[in-house]
């Protein structure tokens, strides 16, 4: 067994991304993520890396993208705020299938909110906030030790599929402290992306080798000279005005996610084998849910949890599946009803579907979740 | 031990938060679970500030504190404030120089001058939460001496651990003969 350390979201959330191969953060700090870029401050130089602190939120989201297209593994993190300032860029990475995570430890909003209290009212924002067709990865912690070990998955994934990935965090684990295990670090899977090593005359940048997934990446400044654009484009690099080139692209970059839903999907289902009655959630409500099952189920009620870890794409199959055995499902979400409308996509009359939404500030309670789950039918 | 759900309560700068961080490290120091959290608030320093550290052998699930089982208060203001909110069973710990507010259910009250020590015995009143950490420890039998010894060390500034090390053996000396109202 590895050593019990007592750790702070945030704090886990550097430690496991340095762990990944992370040597450079790009911020702009932002209650409640502001440790994240504090914390790098301090351990990035430890570790042969760079922080930098940009202007701004939109010129650290594309200073983390020049890191990146460097060769170097980056970061960023926000909240609200910033996260909306981001989006632009987020978009430019996700065409030009760019690697990196970019971290958004959730408060209240809109606009600047209240700074300092808990909301999960991003989730939309992570996977429309950009504009036009694009795929999007979002995972989604409910530990201070299942941050250390998604924010290590977070960059696994971006590496493996060229796409940047957003680690949808809240107020409510980003500032909580706890014992976590630390990992045996050789034990610890690190994917690198597949890189050119020699420059070559001619080489198309955004042409994919038979039987690979994503095209292979020339760090800039290695010698490889080519272009990179937020322009749709083709193989060579080059913006291009073909319709066709255009539809295959676009088909390109949404089936390397949805065609690997089994790869990058993971969710957790807790007592659902005998529920009637499961409460959905994600991220620092899952705290709640987990009491409240307890509670209910001293009191003769068959309660189970679904918790998405990856939240986009959204475990469409698991969810339904787990619909069909259910009588209800009680979403609980720090928000007015975001991911309640992707739960009545899926699940359509499968079961009854109940909400229980927290726009104040102030978190759901086990006692809150336990009332719904005895309200009258 | 049993469950424990610990608030502290007091005035941003008092080093509230640091207390409840060092209480949730010899939790962990002594192999039980922890979650320690803090309301930040525009008022961080000088206004009412509260942590809040959980500990217990069973796995936590919801990380806040909901039914304190212990509630210390080294300020009026944050005492008027919480102490109205604990049930009867909550243990409560204020400084001397504080009164209990008519309001308050809490039966089991102890006073002790951790203000007047960190001031005048240890010689320096930012030590305050030091000395309150050593004063909790007795009170609750968290863990042993050494462990909390080392706790704090783990947390307090460079070049500050005897000074720390003086006030929490302090906290100690304080408890020891302490009276419960």
């Amino acid at each position: 067994m590895g050593k019990v350390v007592l750790m702070q979201g945030n704090e886990a959330c550097v430690e496991g991304a340095l762990v990944a191969g992370m040597r450079l953060f790009a911020g702009y700090p932002i209650t409640p993520s502001t440790e994240i870029a504090e914390i790098s401050a301090v351990r990035l130089p430890q570790e042969g890396g760079k922080f930098i602190q940009m202007e701004d939120e939109i010129a650290s989201m594309a200073c983390a993208i020049g890191g990146s297209v460097a060769g170097v593994k980056s970061m960023t993190a926000t909240s609200g705020p910033g996260f909306s300032l981001k989006q632009e860029n987020l978009g430019y990475a996700a065409l030009a299938e760019i690697p990196l995570v970019v971290v958004d430890v959730q408060r209240m909003g809109p606009s600047t909110g209240m700074p300092t209290s808990p909301s999960q009212g991003d989730m939309m924002m992570a996977r429309w906030g950009t504009h036009g067709d694009h795929p999007v990865i979002a995972l989604c912690p409910s530990s201070v030790k299942e941050t250390y070990d998604l924010i290590i998955r977070a960059f696994n994934l971006s590496e493996r599929y060229r796409t940047p990935v957003l680690f949808m965090m809240d107020e409510i684990i980003g500032h909580l402290r706890e014992g976590m295990e630390l990992p045996e670090l050789e034990e610890v899977e690190v994917i690198d992306r597949k890189t050119v090593k020699y420059p070559e005359p001619k080489r198309l940048p955004y042409h994919i080798k038979k039987g690979k997934l994503v095209p292979e990446m020339a760090p800039f400044g290695m010698g490889q000279r080519y272009n990179m654009t937020g322009l749709i484009h083709d193989e060579s690099g080059f913006p291009t005005n073909s319709n066709e080139e255009a539809e295959k692209l676009i088909d390109r970059l949404m089936h390397k996610v949805s065609d690997n839903y089994a790869d990058i999907v993971k969710c957790e289902q807790v007592g659902m084998d005998d529920a009637d009655v499961a409460i959905f959630c994600y991220g620092g409500t899952m705290r709640a849910a987990s009491s409240a099952m307890d509670e209910a189920r001293k009191a003769g009620i068959k309660c189970g949890i679904f918790r998405p870890i990856t939240i986009w794409p959204f475990p469409e199959k698991e969810l339904l599946e787990a619909a069909k055995h259910v009588k209800r499902i009680i979403v609980a979400e720090h928000n007015y009803g975001q991911m309640v409308l992707e739960v009545e996509r899926v699940v359509k009359d499968a079961c009854r579907i109940d909400f229980l939404g927290r726009y104040n500030g102030t978190v759901i309670t086990p006692d809150d979740l336990l009332a719904k789950i005895r309200e009258e039918k | 031990m049993s469950r424990q759900e610990i608030r502290l309560a007091g005035s941003g700068g008092q080093g509230i938060i640091l207390a409840t961080v060092i209480l949730a490290e010899a939790a962990i120091q002594a192999g039980m679970n922890t979650a320690q959290s803090q309301a930040y608030g525009p008022e961080a320093r000088g206004g009412s500030c509260k942590a809040e550290t959980l500990i217990s052998d069973q796995t936590i699930g919801f990380t806040k504190v909901q039914n304190p089982t212990f509630l210390m208060a080294l300020t009026q203001k944050s005492l008027d404030q919480y102490g109205p909110e604990v049930s009867e069973n909550c243990l409560v710990l204020i400084d001397s120089g504080l009164s209990a507010p008519q309001d308050m259910k809490a039966k089991r009250i102890v006073a002790l001058p951790i203000l007047d020590t960190a001031r005048t015995v240890v010689g320096k009143i930012q030590t305050a939460n030091i000395v309150a950490v050593g004063c909790i420890n007795d009170l609750l039998g968290i863990t042993d001496a050494k462990t909390l010894e080392k706790a704090v060390l783990m947390h307090v500034p460079s070049g500050t651990e005897q000074l720390n090390i003086k006030a929490l053996e302090e906290g100690f000396k304080l408890a020891e003969g302490h009276e419960e109202k």
